[in-house]
């Protein structure tokens, strides 16, 4: 019998998310074939977003557009989602692992009685069966998880599943009309995007972060400058979050985000086990500390032993030239 | 005001993970109250202060969570309840059944949980219960202000601030940054010896195994491949940044 996958797909600062194809190439990866692949996007002002996704999608793109989705809220979100996915019937639903897909997924979760495989890395075909990797402590091991029994949702972790090619082709775009929900119990009443213009820290492919060895709140500046020159963001260690230099929004580690970046900058961090946690799955890892027995050298693909205050503005100032 | 909070007894975030025979090795590992569970122990305590009521900690877990729960009623939790079952799965479809089973029959204005658990770190059963209990739920929340039967709630998403009100009751799961979770003090030690301990299984929850049958389950486990130290570099640090600048491009082919 043929299944039909939806992806929901996500804006953000009015760009298509990437980890929505990643998302789509992963339903890819589950369909089998005579499946169907379509996808659900909800916002605001979507038009240009909505076939920019067609152009990924081999069924249908439902679309929900209305100015009262601009902002998430779970609330609202799930109450206009659940009439067009139960219209749509979908065996497996497949979401980024991003502050929307983390809250979303487990409210359609409870609601279909459905099993959820979270944060998922990889997926793997066993003879008929699909088997889903994901990271448990942080990283530190991995597990790999199958749903015993359907409707399946499943949310995938940014920069780890590559993304869907272009089908060649434009999926018919469906406008759903969407009706306020009565009797909401939350409200949503401002938002301030702290992170506007900036690359975002989980789908960054280059990660420059700071530790203690930074010293105060004005040290990340230079860390700000090399991360602008590669078109990176920054994060912080717990130790460099604990001591108020940074928001705790940075933090990576075990407790915080974990990143996979192609390149990840660890500047002034000693390389505690919590911390490695949350990012030693980074393609490359680069090590720069004034303490050459720093355990972070020990992971790191290359160090530099140096005052980072000396060796991040040189860096800068090199690839800068390397990159124009 | 009546605050309940879940919450689950991990390993603690400095601990490495070795895997015998097909499991995670529990062999002198050191638990902690998973950290994101602490900060939500905290709030509760002191939205009782600041508003009076009580507190109770609930855990589904194995025996050893009880230490996990006596910590909370050393913090100054007031009651606690241990969900100890061999048959239920860990499983978060499970696992939300079994709490809801228990909340549904309390009268909860507040309920408190963390943002994700470091060990699992699915971060699903504290949404799927607001789900299932038919809470409103705010994830992810940094700050929890209560007046007037209504929260005011500051919620973190991937950075951005969200101003968030919701009526209670009403389900908030926190994030780092909410508060600064005290430590029990001596006295507060003493006086969680006498405070009420349950501990119920899935009979007295009325609960059977269909009711909680998992949707997904663990077929391996592995470790992630060792990475080994790579180079440090030599020379004076101008030549030595122009040097990785180089590398990255011919050697790990990255920029």
């Amino acid at each position: 019998m043929s299944k039909h996958y939806v992806v929901i797909a996500e804006v953000r600062g009015g760009q298509l998310r990437q980890v929505s194809l990643e998302a789509i190439e992963a339903a890819q990866l589950a369909a089998n074939e005579g499946d169907t692949v379509s996808s659900l996007l909800l916002g605001h002002n979507l038009s240009e977003q909505a076939s920019q996704l067609s152009r990924y999608v081999p069924g249908q793109v439902h679309v929900l557009d209305h100015p009262d989705l601009e902002h998430y809220l779970a609330e609202r979100y799930c109450s206009a989602i659940l009439p067009v996915l139960e219209s749509l019937e979908p065996y497996t639903i497949v979401l980024g692992h991003t502050a929307m897909g983390r809250d979303l997924a487990p409210m359609l979760a409870a609601h279909f009685r459905a099993g959820q495989i979270s944060d998922v890395t990889a997926i793997h075909r066993n003879c008929s069966e699909l088997l889903f990797t994901r990271p448990i402590y942080a990283g530190k091991a991995f597990e790999q998880k199958r749903f015993i029994e359907g409707p399946q949702i499943i949310t995938v972790r940014p920069n780890n599943i590559s993304l869907a090619a272009e089908t060649g082709a434009s999926a018919e775009l469906i406008q759903h009309a969407y009706s306020a929900p009565a009797d909401l119990k939350t409200i949503i009443n401002d938002v301030i995007t702290k992170t506007s213009g900036r690359v975002d820290l989980a789908e960054a492919q280059i990660v420059v972060s700071g530790g203690r060895g930074v010293k105060s709140a004005e040290g990340f500046k230079p860390l700000e400058q090399l991360a602008e020159v590669l078109g990176g963001a920054v994060g912080a260690s717990r130790g460099a979050c604990d001591a108020g230099y940074c928001d705790y929004a940075l933090q990576i580690g075990q407790t915080g985000k974990v990143v996979t970046p192609q390149v990840y900058i660890a500047c002034g961090i000693s390389g505690a086990i919590q911390h490695l946690a949350g990012m030693s799955q980074s393609r490359i890892i680069i090590a720069i500390n004034k303490d050459p027995e720093a355990p972070i050298f020990k992971i790191a693909d290359y160090g530099i032993v140096g005052d980072l205050f000396e060796v991040v503005p040189l860096l800068t100032e090199q690839f800068r030239k390397a990159l124009t | 005001m009546n605050i309940f909070v879940i919450l689950k007894q991990t390993f603690d975030t400095e601990e490495k993970i070795v895997v015998h025979g097909g499991e995670i090795s529990e062999d002198g590992v050191k638990f902690i109250i998973n950290p994101y569970d602490e900060y939500a122990i905290e709030e509760a305590i002191r939205l009782k202060e600041l508003h009076g009521g009580q507190v109770t900690v609930v855990s589904v877990g194995p025996p050893r969570a009880a230490e996990a729960l006596r910590t909370a009623l050393a913090m100054g939790a007031d009651e606690a309840v241990l969900i100890a079952d061999g048959r239920i799965p860990a499983d978060e479809y499970s696992l939300s059944v079994v709490l809801a089973a228990y909340l549904s029959k309390v009268s909860a204005d507040v309920v408190l949980g963390g943002n994700f658990s470091v060990d699992q770190g699915s971060g699903q059963v504290a949404v799927r219960l607001a789900r299932l209990l038919a809470l409103p739920h705010v994830s992810s929340i940094t700050k929890l202000d209560i007046a007037d039967g209504k929260a005011q709630v500051l919620r973190d998403a991937e950075g951005d601030a969200e101003t968030i009100e919701a009526a209670l009751p009403a389900l908030f799961t926190a994030q780092q940054g909410l508060n600064e979770p005290r430590y029990p003090s001596l006295p507060g030690i003493m006086k969680a010896k006498k405070k009420p301990f349950q501990q119920l299984g899935l009979n007295e929850l009325g609960l059977s195994e269909a009711d909680i049958a998992p949707r997904t389950e663990r077929v391996s486990l592995s470790l992630p491949p060792q990475r080994k130290a790579g180079r440090i570099l030599h020379g004076e640090l101008k030549d030595q940044a122009a040097e990785l600048v180089s590398l990255l491009r011919t050697e790990a082919k990255v920029i």
